[in-house]
């Protein structure tokens, strides 16, 4: 059975690491020292065989993206981080940088030496003022102590980091779109080829990485690759944060290596489920990754094997729900998400999930009729993979997998016009979180 | 128009990207500080710094959420409704919020105290359910702690939020958005704005902001603590806070507790560098300039509101009866869409503005290319 580690959260429970003065007493930028020792190239080959895979939904090698920025362009190479973290049920980048900014910091120096990058941006959701404060106040200290800017710590390299708070939408959170917003513009994705990796802040060679993916690099650098391969699974390596929520004991970030199984997690590090709920279906990466049931509760969650059981990883945000709780309710309230942040750019997804929403507002209120199953599942086939990015496909996994494993709760629904008895009509139901205190020290057992 | 103060950090930020037009979502968020609203005015600042048109800058600030097209109150109050705080009572919470104060989502009470909006994920579902007030989170919410919250703030008192410090107001706070905190380099490195990282009022008149700057400094002057940058939240750390929940008073509150928390209150104001008659002086700010109660302002608002879509669909709802069946086939059998004239507008928000982009290769004609006096310039040169 695989235990919990903390490596990401190794500093969760020093109370000033979000200093200079506790990360550096807690062996902070020592990684930056010996990476500075190293070339570029040793380090994007470092990374490349950790095997780290990108944290931010996708699991893309990062090693292999970083391999893919032409280095003779003669143009700048940007680095830019992806903290837009809007996916419903996410909230481990939040944490992360609240807790450690240092730790990103670090991770942005030296990718960026790695990927001969003087300029990177932090691209923070908005609504991210509290995090955003304690980056100010980190790269501030670091800027002082010369961690960051002109010769780093004396070596002849320059790294500058800006950051830059984004103004509410999720769909900047896709990379395209995120590199039209941080050039000013309507944050709709672009269309691919080329890839940021060849042409993408300003026309020039850009990586976009996700915070989780770069925290891991200080660590990859000063442990080796086979020390982090020593973590998870043989594909997917290290550790990760998983973001639990729901109907949970105790809610919150816990750090499992990859691959460790679901249940093993929501019963040990939350708790298990509320006293008398027992599990009906979760989400394993987010709102946008297809339900899983009861059944699937002792899947490894890494990255192959959800996708073995037809669901994805996304950002390991598990959101765990009850037998009181109707998935047909859950479901029209990610929908509405979706409709609300589609950028408009393609008709599929605006349209398509703004009917969507339409009929199972329609289903929830009584006047559902048996054809729209059938309706709602012809939508979702004709935005999936039409979509000009993936916030369409994301859309349709909720309500395809709903229709998969509880057909029968739509049916009955539309049958009797209203939802049973046992499910608890949400307000007011499960308001009483006076036993609910926030773990101070998240990653615990 | 910009005061003067906010116009010189507007250039500053103009100055800080290898593109001048990555301002634009910090520039807005400035305006916002000021207008407390994204203003005509304001728009036609932020596109003649960028040399852009207004309709390009309309055109973004009408797609992101965090741009309000009608005054913002004193402060925002924004309850998230998404599911995982949905199931620990987040709906209950907003509805009773809501029922409170008299308004609903992106409405703002009559005394100019609150706008309310539900809101999507926060980001924050461990601690369902989540209310935050200007971008700072009080979490673990029953309805009951909720409306004290928010019946504190209609009475001017800021309780401390879960984490953070207590907010002066969403102007302020909107400022610290534009991104011109403490991110201070070395002198001579242009693009990176030092502003002592004080929150700084963004509203009120001149006379107004410079007396609030003098005592400012004044209490710079005498507090150890000093400005934001010197590790502002010095005894905020999370790890210090034991019992989230008791920050929001639970029932039974004795006078003297208040008290206790005012006055900690007050100091976790004074450590993130402002000074307590700041946060009175903000709270103040509604009693004499009521956004909402200036009967004109609506028209005013150079944007529709949201998606008229919905509000197309919410006027055509009888209220209790909603029909939906009949919407969906008037819907479809309205008229092709783009062509149709009301359609057009509803699809104002949503289309794709600008046809000068193509794919891969950046337009670089209607923007300025800036390099930074620092660091950035030999890497920048060639954007
Ligand atoms: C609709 C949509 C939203 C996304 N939101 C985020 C996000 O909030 N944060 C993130 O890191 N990646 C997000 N992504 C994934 C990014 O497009 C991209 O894959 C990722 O930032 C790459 O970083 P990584 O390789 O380190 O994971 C989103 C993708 C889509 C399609
Ligand atoms: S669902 Fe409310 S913060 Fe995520």
């Amino acid at each position: 059975m695989p235990e919990p580690v903390k490596v990401l959260t190794k500093r969760y429970e020093v109370e000033d690491a979000h200093t200079l003065d506790g990360y550096v007493r807690t062996g902070g930028y020592a990684a930056l020292r010996s990476a500075l020792g190293s070339s570029p190239e040793q380090l994007r080959q470092l990374v490349k065989d950790s095997g780290l895979r990108g944290r931010g939904g996708a699991g893309f090698p990062t090693g292999v993206k970083w391999g893919f920025v032409p280095q003779d362009t003669g143009k700048p190479i940007y680095l830019v981080i992806n903290a837009d973290e809007g996916e419903p049920g996410t909230f481990k980048d939040r944490e992360l940088m609240e807790r450690d900014p240092h730790q990103l910091l670090e991770g942005i120096v030296i990718a960026s030496y790695a990927l001969n990058c003087t300029r990177a941006f932090i691209f923070l959701r908005g609504e991210y003022l509290w995090p955003g404060i304690r980056i100010e106040q980190a790269l501030a200290e670091a800027y002082r102590e010369g961690y960051i800017g002109r010769d780093v710590l004396g070596s002849g390299v320059d790294v500058d980091i800006t950051l830059h708070y984004a103004a509410g939408a999720y769909i900047c959170g896709e990379e395209t779109a995120l590199l039209e917003a941080l050039e000013g513009r309507r944050g709709q994705p672009r269309l691919r080829p080329p890839f940021p990796a060849v042409a993408g802040l300003y026309a020039s060679p850009t990586v976009v990485n996700n915070v989780e993916s770069i925290a891991n690099v200080p660590h990859i650098v000063e442990h080796g690759a086979e020390w982090y391969r020593s973590m998870g699974t043989e594909k997917s390596p290290g550790p990760k944060l998983f973001c639990v929520s729901g109907e949970v004991v105790r809610p919150g970030n816990y750090e499992w290596p990859l691959g460790t199984p679901a249940r093993q997690i929501v019963e040990e590090s939350c708790g298990g489920m509320l006293e008398g709920r027992a599990l009906k279906f979760w989400a394993p990466g987010g709102s946008s990754t297809p339900l899983l049931t009861a059944e699937h509760y002792d899947v490894p969650m890494d990255f192959d094997s959800i996708a073995a059981e037809g669901s994805l990883l996304g950002t390991g945000a598990m959101m765990m729900f009850s037998e009181r709780t109707s998935v047909v309710d859950a479901v029209l309230n990610w929908t509405k998400f979706y409709e609300h942040e589609s950028c408009g750019k393609c008709t599929p997804c605006r349209e398509g999930v703004f009917w969507m929403a339409q009929i199972l507002e329609r289903i929830l209120e009584g006047h559902g009729r048996i054809e729209d199953l059938q309706t709602l599942d012809d939508a979702c086939d004709n935005i999936f993979g039409r979509s000009f990015c993936a916030l369409g496909d994301g859309a349709t996994s909720p309500i395809k997998s709903s229709l998969k494993y509880f057909r029968n709760e739509y049916e009955q629904l539309i049958e009797r016009g209203r939802l049973p008895q046992e499910y608890a009509a949400h307000a007011g139901v499960v308001t009483d979180n006076s036993g609910m205190h926030r773990p101070s020290q998240l990653v615990r057992r | 128009m910009l005061s003067p103060d906010l116009r010189r950090e507007a250039e500053a930020l103009v100055d800080r990207y290898p593109v001048g037009r990555s301002a634009l979502l910090p520039l807005l968020h400035l305006v916002q500080s000021q207008d407390g609203m994204i203003s005509e005015d304001g728009v036609a600042e932020c596109a003649e710094l960028l040399s852009l048109t207004k309709a390009e800058v309309g055109a973004v600030a009408t797609f992101y959420t965090m741009y309000k097209r009608r005054p913002l109150g004193r402060h925002l109050v924004s309850v998230c409704t998404n599911f995982s705080c949905k199931v620990r009572g987040a709906q209950e919470v907003y509805d009773r919020v809501s029922e409170r104060l008299g308004v609903g989502h992106n409405e703002t009470t009559p005394d100019g105290a609150i706008t309310l909006e539900h809101a999507e994920c926060l980001g924050n579902c461990e601690g369902a359910p989540v209310v935050s007030v200007d971008y700072l989170n009080h979490e673990c919410l029953t309805p009951e702690q909720a409306l004290e919250l928010v019946d504190r703030l209609v009475a001017g008192e800021v309780p401390p939020p879960t984490r953070g410090f207590p907010s002066p107001g969403i102007r302020p706070m909107s400022h610290r958005l534009a991104g011109l905190g403490p991110v201070t380099a070395r002198p001579g490195e242009a693009w990176v704005v030092d502003t002592a990282g004080t929150p700084k009022p963004g509203a009120g008149d001149e006379a107004e902001r410079r007396g609030l700057r003098a005592r400012e400094r004044a209490a710079a002057g005498d507090s150890a603590s000093g400005p934001l940058h010197d590790g502002a939240d010095k005894g905020l750390g999370i790890g210090s806070q034991a019992t989230p929940g008791a920050a929001q008073a639970p029932e039974g509150t004795g006078a003297a507790q208040r008290e206790a928390e005012k006055a900690d209150a007050d100091a976790q104001v004074r450590e993130a560098g402002l000074s307590a008659d700041e946060v009175e002086e903000e709270s103040g700010y509604s009693a004499r300039e009521s956004p909402t109660n200036d009967p004109g302002s609506e028209e005013r608002s150079s944007y529709p509101d949201a998606d008229p879509r919905k509000q197309d669909l919410e006027a055509d709802r009888p209220a209790g009866d909603r029909d939906d069946s009949r919407l969906l086939t008037d819907r479809r059998a309205a008229p092709d869409g783009i062509a149709d004239t009301p359609q057009s507008d509803e699809l104002g928000d949503k289309r794709p503005p600008e046809a000068d982009r193509e794919t891969g290769t950046y337009p670089g004609g209607d923007t300025t290319i800036r390099s930074g006096t620092g660091g950035g310039e030999d890497n920048d040169r060639d954007a």
